[in-house]
């Protein structure tokens, strides 16, 4: 355990001493600053137009505007969730670092686990900068913390299932650019993929591809639904893309 | 001689076979990069891991230091088989690959730490092992630099100190001293001599001197095949196939030739020069047959100036050439053959006197 800390403490140290981390934090945060401020005047436009009219139900700011902007916030991460996996493996290939890991009394799994939970340690840091705006929500207005809470879980489990496909696909390539347009293009794959079944029909293949589909799984979060269907799902990704990436490290060594 | 040198290290093994390599094969593919090697590597020795560009050296290191799996074979490092029981055999390597695996954006200290850190140094031995390691290596003056902004002979030394740092029983350095400057090479040189006798070294390296002058056993490797498995100097008289010598006479024009043909026990003659009168010649006699005194002899009664005799031995460099080529190739028998035997005797003083130190 300690030295998946060692190296999950290296990684997120690599991210700070380059400007990955800025770049990537400050590009999330004025993204989500602008989803923000416009479902904002969104809902204000809408709560002022119903103020107008007599008996109306009050405005939902968790149905109107929370949740939409938990969605938006997934699209932002499919962008920019690559940046931070991509380098992950490719840098240490290319850069000849990685010998000094397989060298050193560590398992691959230890690599792994360590490159994962230091890319997940970053991603928090940015999921923690939305915190910010979200508490003006909490000091103005009176929403409800509960599908909040759920919809942020969600949000982190997405993010970690695309972090486990990104340090897959940085461990097969050692080239940071390719690494990181594959992973945007696979990232892209899961999200859409329900779109190629029609869910009206309910075909057996519709509803595998809906089921594959990383977004339909974080609807219910956002909703502030914990369905434990929807755990399994991301759980057993990440277990998966972590999986397929300690196969994809030893194909490689094999190969040499 | 060097085993008894061996300071009394409890982590240190007492029999003195530390690493065996048994028929390791590497396949890439069609491609066979390392085919069938087999060697053994005795506790406190410097192996000198030699060969061209491309026979095999670094595949095999990398799967020494279980950087990569052979397709075939074992390799036995400090009592643990590398493939079988991967963590407990590299806690007891260092391994400095060809170019030092160095962050950039690290100073060196902390790439030190972060090095003990996963190589298993405990938190409370840590500081005092990295400034033994940087002590050692003599990068004490940019410690606090980045590595990435060191100078290519830093880089090196840092990437040793990394290798050093746990106080491993082996030491695998590929080619060590490649990209070092002159000066560089011989305190790299000198460096690794003097962690011999604490650690089991291999290196490797193209450089014919640097084996003659750091280590006590070779293997010469080629197409991924092991050619010859000596010490330098047995290689040198097992290899030497017959007796040189090299003269330098000056004739007044006279064909020297026939009469040192003449001479018992002289089996063949070449010339290689000739300025002013002054030839440069080499005499073959059987080996074993010192035909010094008939030489000097018959070219003195003929009157003749006897400028230079010397006997030559068979560089590292013939060797090498005679055993990584087809066609046999004529020892050039230049001024330099001859440097390998000196320095080994320096060599083996130096164990001797460490020997002394340590007991």
């Amino acid at each position: 355990m300690s030295n998946v800390l060692t190296i999950a403490q290296k990684e997120l140290r690599s991210y700070f001493v380059s400007p990955i981390a800025y770049v990537v934090i400050g590009l999330f945060a004025v993204l989500f600053g602008v989803f923000f401020i416009s479902s904002l005047s969104f809902i204000l436009r809408v709560s002022l137009q119903a103020g107008m009219m007599q008996g109306a139900p009050p405005i939902n700011i968790n149905e109107y505007m929370i949740r939409p902007l938990f969605g938006n916030t997934g699209v932002i991460m499919l962008f920019v969730l690559p940046m931070i996996t991509m380098r992950s493996y490719a840098e240490e290939k290319r850069s000849g670092t990685i010998e000094l890991l397989l060298s050193s009394p560590l398992t691959d799994m230890q690599i792994i686990l360590g490159k994962f939970l230091g890319a997940v340690t970053l991603f928090a840091m940015m999921l923690g900068v939305t915190a910010i705006p979200m508490s003006f929500l909490f000091y103005y207005g009176e929403p409800e913390l509960a599908p909040v809470l759920s919809g942020y879980l969600g949000l982190s489990l997405m993010g970690a299932s695309f972090i486990s496909i990104g340090l897959l696909i940085s461990s097969a390539t050692k080239n940071q650019v390719v690494a990181g347009m594959i992973t945007f293009a696979v990232l892209l794959l899961f999200w859409v993929i329900s779109w190629l079944g029609d869910p009206a029909s309910g075909s057996t293949s519709s509803q595998v591809l809906a089921y594959l589909s990383v977004l339909d799984h974080f609807d219910d979060f956002s909703k502030g639904v914990i369905d434990t269907s929807h755990l399994v799902y991301y759980l057993s990704f990440i277990t998966l893309g972590l999986f397929l990436t300690a196969k994809s490290v030893d194909s490689v060594r094999w190969r040499g | 001689m060097v085993e008894d040198g061996i300071p009394t290290n409890n982590t240190r093994r007492k029999d003195s076979l530390v690493i065996e390599v048994q028929h390791i094969t590497k396949r890439y593919g069609p491609l066979i990069a390392v085919n069938d090697i087999s060697f053994r590597v005795e506790s406190g020795q410097i192996l000198g891991f030699l060969g061209p560009n491309g026979a095999g050296k670094t595949t095999t290191m990398r799967i020494l230091t279980g950087c990569i799996p052979p397709t075939d074979g074992r390799a036995i490092v400090a009592g643990f088989d590398v493939f079988e029981q991967p963590v407990e055999a590299k806690r007891r390597i260092g391994y400095l690959p060809e170019t030092p695996p160095l962050y950039p954006d690290m100073s060196v200290r902390e790439y030190l730490t972060f090095a003990a850190r996963i190589s298993g140094v405990k938190s409370s031995e840590r500081a005092a092992k990295i400034d033994v390691a940087i002590d050692r290596t003599s990068v004490g003056d940019v410690a606090d630099r980045h590595c990435g902004k060191l100078s290519k002979g830093y880089r090196q030394r840092v990437g040793l100190a990394q290798a050093v740092l746990h106080n491993p029983e082996v030491l695998i350095l590929d080619e060590p001293t490649a990209g070092l400057d002159p000066k560089q090479i011989i305190e790299t040189r000198e460096l690794i001599r003097s962690l011999a006798g604490d650690h089991t070294i291999i290196l490797s390296t193209h450089i014919l001197p640097e084996v003659s002058q750091t280590c006590e056993k070779v293997v010469i490797i080629d197409k991924g095949h092991v050619v010859a498995v000596d010490t330098p100097d047995n290689l040198t008289s097992r290899l030497g196939g017959s007796e040189t010598i090299r003269l330098e006479v000056d004739t007044g024009g006279v064909d020297p030739i026939p009469v040192l043909q003449g001479v018992d026990g002289v089996t063949t003659v070449t010339s290689s020069e000739e300025h002013h009168g002054v030839r440069v010649l080499e005499t073959q006699s059987a080996k074993g047959a010192d035909v010094r005194r008939e030489v000097a002899n018959a070219i003195v009664t003929r009157g003749w100036g006897l400028l230079e005799l010397r006997s030559v031995k068979m560089s590292l460099e013939d060797i090498f050439l005679e055993l990584t080529t087809q066609d046999t190739v004529d020892p050039p028998g230049n001024a330099e053959t001859d440097t390998a035997s000196p320095s080994e005797s320096v060599s083996a003083h130096e164990h001797e006197a460490r020997e002394a130190v340590h007991e």
